[in-house]
């Protein structure tokens, strides 16, 4: 038996130490012509994963314009796990790249591997989601959208649409992934506007994994336990989009009996606002890669960078989204 | 019979625990021409999970495991969604993925019974690659399909009964007369037991072995079609994300032993109700979000205790005493948990 475990431990080892030298020489030899020329540098890049049509623009988006800027990338998706994205982390410090950005699956338990970064002298990014580190030493900025301000926005249009109503508003709530800093920060934002009003009650709130098939199944539960809901309020359109079937499924009519608003506006979800099935989308952009490109060049040469930047972001209406809906990229 | 008394009072426990939470837990209407109700959502979004779980049955009765029929969901779901995609018509998309999970599934069974590489060894190598397969299939995107054809399998309906359900009966129907009507079970079981004595004896292990693993691949590319068909797209991330973990827990729940020969069919099936009826419970209840695995754990923790024997003698009888034995399976079930 020990034998065994053994010969698949060795197996594995040397399956582990072959693809790390793959790669590895790779970096070596661009970090090298970085200490000569200056100016070809490498980046490592950890994605999330790619849950969504959002992602996979954000995905595209710092691939098309690292090649623009002449900045070699390494691209790493992490599929939804944080110990991906350490494993990944780790692997950029080993091959020496010059600057790794990384968007965290999770906001917690990023300090050792950030530590480790630091140590190795190689400045990080975070993009489009924050850590929740105390020591913000360990990251040089942070490049992504407003998430609380996100929250606010629904919030905002929400106050708006009832302003004249007495009546109590019921709303339940899809959130991303538990933990993840846009589901904490998404739901915060709103819940603080609305919160100024006591007619507005958030009845259920449940995870939904920002994927369509749990917003489906996380909606079709809240319609038979929540007899009335008026509102609902979707960490992202993909949830949303799920939660629309769930809802015609339940013989209502979405966007009238039960207004919808999400966050993102994805080409899909641009539609079933132009359609009528959502009320309300705020955008959040994923086209940040020109941006974080700036970013990395100037932390490279050792410039300073202020320790936020946001991106660009509206909100989008029904006709709004109708008139934009031919142009949108993503 | 007796064996599966406790996991039925476990799912009737759960099921009237939402009573008190939703009072119309266990009213069925029939809205827009199909049935609707809190049951009929169980038996819906559980189909893919029983599906899965009883190819994992037989799979364990063998003494194997397979953990790649998350991968397997995820690629089905992927290639049927392609083909649609690109015109091709839905029972070609159905069939072509399908076939690719029916040979996904002996490669499987190739590893385990041909080349000799233990279960959970060989069926790692399908899980891991098997997502990257999907996510290759996809390009790392969701595809949308916009075909009612295809819609049908999992989010459609046949005599107002949800067309998944009445899938899962026929698979259900059909494997349960396979094994228990015709010898096959007690073939499957007695491979399990000790797979070179059942060669000595005149059976084809190799040959029932590769069968084992092409059919829960079978089911789980099935179970593949119906989760992209509800939401008419395929996500190569997500789709059965962990589902391998479920459907073993279902197994185990059901009185299967992980040790190989001996499984009950009607057993998993309450297993993986009971694990649909827990999720179902927790979005009625309003369990906290940050809470939901811990609840989870908690609930899974008190099945499998109250199943065991030794325990309940324990508790129950107060004296009584617990064999030393009975505390490994109890913990297999945890870490699966």
């Amino acid at each position: 038996m020990f034998k065994r475990i053994s010969a698949i431990l060795l197996a594995g080892l040397t399956a582990m130490s072959v693809a790390s030298c793959g790669s590895g020489g790779g970096g070596g030899t661009t970090s090298a012509g970085t200490g000569g020329g200056g100016d070809a540098i490498t980046m490592g890049f950890s994605q999330v994963g790619a849950e969504s049509g959002w992602r996979t623009a954000n995905t595209k988006s710092v691939q098309d314009s690292a090649k623009n800027a002449g900045i070699t990338l390494k691209f790493s998706d992490a599929q939804q796990k944080q110990e991906n994205q350490i494993k990944a982390i780790r692997s950029f410090i080993q091959q020496k790249v010059d600057v790794i950005a990384f968007s965290p699956v999770v906001e917690s338990g990023w300090d050792t591997v950030l530590m480790e970064a630091k140590n190795a002298k190689i400045p990080v990014i975070l993009t489009d989601r924050a850590v929740d580190s105390k020591d913000t030493s360990l990251y040089k900025t942070f490049l992504g959208s407003d998430f609380v301000e996100e929250g606010k926005k629904a919030g905002q249009w929400l106050v708006q649409e009832y302003k004249d109503s007495k009546d109590p508003v019921n709303i339940v709530e899809l959130q991303g992934t538990t933990g993840s800093a846009p589901a904490n920060d998404r739901k915060a934002g709103f819940a603080e506007v609305i919160g100024a009003d006591p007619k507005f009650k958030i009845v259920a709130s449940q995870t939904g994994d920002f994927t369509r098939a749990k917003g489906k199944e996380v909606m079709e539960a809240f319609l038979k336990s929540t007899p009335d809901i008026d509102v609902l309020y979707a960490h992202n359109d993909d949830m949303g989009l799920g939660a629309i079937e769930a809802i015609e499924g339940a013989g209502k009519v979405p966007g009238k009996d039960i207004k919808i608003i999400t966050v993102d506006a994805v080409k899909d979800g641009m539609q079933a606002l132009a359609d009528g099935k959502i009320n309300f989308i705020v955008e959040c952009s994923p086209l940040l890669g020109p941006q974080l490109m700036d970013l990395a060049k100037k932390v490279v040469k050792g410039e300073q960078v202020p320790a936020r930047v946001v991106t660009e972001e509206t909100t989008f209406t029904q006709e709004q989204a109708k008139q934009v809906l031919s142009s949108r990229q993503y | 019979m007796k064996r599966l008394l406790w996991p039925a009072v476990v799912l009737a426990l759960l099921l009237v625990l939402n009573v008190f939470f939703t009072p119309s837990f266990f009213s069925i209407e029939v809205k827009d021409g199909h049935l609707y109700g809190s049951l009929i959502d169980i038996l819906r979004f559980g189909a893919p999970l029983i599906l899965v779980s009883l190819g994992m049955t037989l799979v364990i009765a063998t003494g194997g495991i397979d953990l790649s029929v998350g991968s397997v969901v995820a690629i089905s779901g992927a290639l049927a969604c392609l083909q649609i995609s690109e015109d091709a018509s839905v029972f070609t998309a159905v069939a072509l993925a399908l076939g690719l999970c029916l040979v996904l599934g002996a490669w499987n069974g190739f590893l385990v019974a041909g080349i000799g590489i233990q279960p959970i060894i060989a069926t790692l190598i399908l899980m891991v690659a098997g997502r990257g397969l999907a996510q290759l299939i996809t390009d790392g995107q969701i595809i949308t399909v916009n075909s009612p054809a295809y819609k049908v399998i999992g989010g459609g309906y046949w005599l107002t009964v949800p067309f998944g359900i009445l899938i899962v009966i026929g698979v259900l129907a059909i494997s349960a007369f396979l094994t228990r009507r015709l010898a096959l079970g007690m073939l499957i079981e007695s491979v399990g037991s000790n797979a070179e004595a059942s060669r000595l004896a005149g059976i084809r292990a190799r040959g029932i072995i590769i069968m084992v693993y092409a059919f829960a691949a079978l089911c789980a590319g099935v179970a593949g079609l119906m989760i992209s068909s509800n939401v008419s797209s395929a996500d190569g991330n997500n789709a059965g994300l962990w589902i391998e973990l479920d459907a073993i827990l279902a197994v185990v729940i059901g009185g299967t032993s992980l040790a190989g020969g001996r499984f009950s069919l009607s057993g998993t099936v309450l297993g993986a109700l009971i694990i649909q009826t827990l999720t179902t419970t927790i979005y009625s209840i309003g369990v906290p979000p940050e809470t939901t695995l811990l609840f989870k754990a908690l609930v899974v923790t008190a099945v499998c205790l109250i199943q065991s024997p030794s325990f309940r003698a324990k508790v129950f009888r107060g004296r009584g005493r617990a064999k030393p034995s009975s505390a490994a399976p109890e913990q297999k079930v945890k870490v699966t948990a």
